[in-house]
């Protein structure tokens, strides 16, 4: 942002999302929305993760735990389909991969430098001494 | 949701706690966020009643703290509504944290203070104490004398602080007990000649705007606080003055009554003068007219706007006085008294030779009596006499033991 001076910001500790109206924009995909700069949007804090969260699109059965737990709304989803994580402002929490319920697990966090094939190539087998979860039980 | 109207006497029998209640439901609060704390209770509660009783459009929510009362203040604030809500002493206290954040948020909350003592020891009744902890948070400061005046202040109060040059929140102060319980007659406004004189609220950058989000709260550091914080005070140097005095103007037009930024009594030719706060201006007014059949000139001046401090108007007044008493109801700790202080500031780059000493009195609610300012306004007049300041600087009236002074 530019070096503005105090006569200059509109009063209060508050900052605009985006520059004029828009209307609608909960229709609007966050891509696709044209946020200002004071938006942390715009901002990337991919560098605080230490280890990163991988999916695998595999085992997912879409079930959209992961999607509700993110306290930084960094799932990914379109129609109700995992699609994957946004590593822009992903902070490796873990709670995606803690809530993830199938088995194996469709997401699971490796060290930040892991390559994504190599995470995927390492992938744990169906834990068969955990029981099947059946129907209504 | 249809709300009645209550038609009111011309003139009702009401304490100060109730006529602020009154003035809440007339102003149609949206949100009251609220805990009970002695003697500001009724306030909240008669909200409360109103508001069950269908006389009011709004919400009340229970808390579990004063810190929580002011939050929930200031998300309804920020949401976009007309809020306000009532403490006093330990509940203000915890609230201090909050008051900053309505302040630099630029929210217009209207919070009414009773004025209490602060514990330790524990004690219900009045002093400035928690008015005081007050005065650097960044509201407005409205001080009332009476019920009458705890019921006009709440509607100028809501007037100059949802102004869009003002956006600042603004407490209503009254005496705990002297004020809050005493019961006096309180001319009325009526439900739409009240509300009319503070108008629909005008909501400014607030969050159930969709169609333009913001972030209310956000953090700055080195890079951005000091422009905030400087925009902030430049406001309420500069913008708050102009805007209380039309609201006051406008007041006087529509009601009659009328109020200045300092209450100023038997002033006109006055040597000696008390400046004081609260229920103790009205007492000093009875005092100087008794004083001045005896042939001491003696004068009153009340604070009615604590904050935005009235520097420029205090010089003003007492300029041509000769000797001023600054009373303080709160326990300065270590200090000269905070009204002695901003006295003697206003007055230093002036000419006068005004005597300037300083009086802590009332604490915990003990009585001010008439006796006591009669030996003021004497001291104050030997003073003048002597051409000199003939005490210390600092003295307490009141307290019992051998004589207290310092300086």
């Amino acid at each position: 942002m530019a070096n503005k001076g105090w006569d200059e910001f509109e009063i209060g500790a508050m900052l605009r999302s985006f520059d004029g109206v828009v209307p609608n924009i909960s229709t609007i995909h966050q891509e696709d929305r044209a946020y200002s700069l004071s938006n942390s949007f715009t901002a990337s804090v991919a560098d605080w993760r230490i280890e990163k969260p991988v999916f695998n699109k595999d085992y997912c059965i879409d079930c959209q735990f992961c999607w509700i737990f993110c306290p930084d709304i960094s799932i990914i989803s379109r129609d109700k389909k995992m699609i994957g994580v946004d590593m822009d402002h992903c902070k490796g929490c873990g709670i995606c991969v803690e809530v993830c319920p199938t088995n194996p697990k469709s997401l699971l966090m490796f060290s930040e430098q892991t390559d994504e094939e190599e995470a995927l190539g390492a992938w744990p087998a169906k834990d068969t001494s955990k029981p099947e979860t059946k129907g209504d039980e | 949701m249809a709300f009645d109207k209550l038609e009111l006497r011309d003139i009702e029998v009401w304490d100060g706690n109730f006529a602020a209640a009154q003035a809440l439901r007339q102003c149609q609060i949206d949100v009251v966020a609220a805990y009970p704390i002695t003697p500001s209770t009724p306030i909240v509660e008669g909200y409360a009643k109103f508001l069950a009783d269908g006389y009011v459009e709004g919400e009340f929510v229970m808390v579990e703290s004063e810190h929580a009362a002011m939050s929930g203040c200031i998300g309804a604030s920020a949401a976009g509504g007309r809020v306000a809500t009532a403490t006093s002493s330990q509940g203000f206290a915890l609230m201090v944290e909050t008051l900053y954040q309505a302040s630099g948020m630029r929210l217009p909350i209207i919070l009414n203070v009773v004025n209490r003592a602060l514990a330790a020891p524990l004690n219900v009744n009045g002093d400035h104490s928690d008015m005081y902890l007050g005065r650097d948070s960044g509201w407005i400061q409205f001080d009332a004398y009476s019920p009458q005046e705890a019921y006009d202040l709440n509607f100028i109060a809501f007037r100059v602080a949802e102004d869009h040059d003002v956006r600042l929140p603004a407490m209503v102060h009254q005496d705990g007990f002297m004020t809050s319980h005493t019961a006096q007659g309180v001319k009325t406004l009526d439900d739409d000649t009240a509300y009319g004189f503070v108008g629909d609220f005008k909501p400014m950058n607030d969050m159930l705007d969709l169609d333009h989000p913001v972030s209310h709260g956000v953090q700055t550091e080195e890079d951005w606080h000091f422009e905030h914080k400087a925009r902030q005070h430049r406001d309420l140097m500069l913008n708050v003055a102009p805007k209380i005095q039309a609201a006051f103007d406008a007041f006087e037009k529509l009601s009659g009554r009328k109020y200045n930024m300092v209450e100023q009594y038997s002033m006109e030719d006055a040597d000696v003068a008390v400046v004081c706060l609260g229920t103790s201006v009205e007492t000093a007014r009875e005092v100087a007219l008794e004083m001045r059949k005896e042939g001491i000139k003696a004068g009153v001046v009340g604070i009615r706007v604590l904050r935005p401090f009235p520097f420029m108007k205090i010089a003003e007044v007492l300029k041509d006085v000769k000797a001023i008493a600054a009373l303080d109801r709160s326990s300065p700790n270590g200090a000269p008294g905070m009204l002695f202080n901003e006295i003697a500031g206003a007055l230093f780059n002036t000419d006068t030779k005004a005597l300037l000493s300083g009086y802590v009195y009332g604490l915990g609610g003990r009585d001010l009596t008439k006796a006591h300012l009669r030996d003021l306004y004497k001291e104050l007049q030997a003073n003048v006499d002597a051409g000199k300041v003939t005490t210390q600087l600092q003295q307490f009236i009141g307290v019992r033991g051998p004589k207290l002074a310092f300086l």
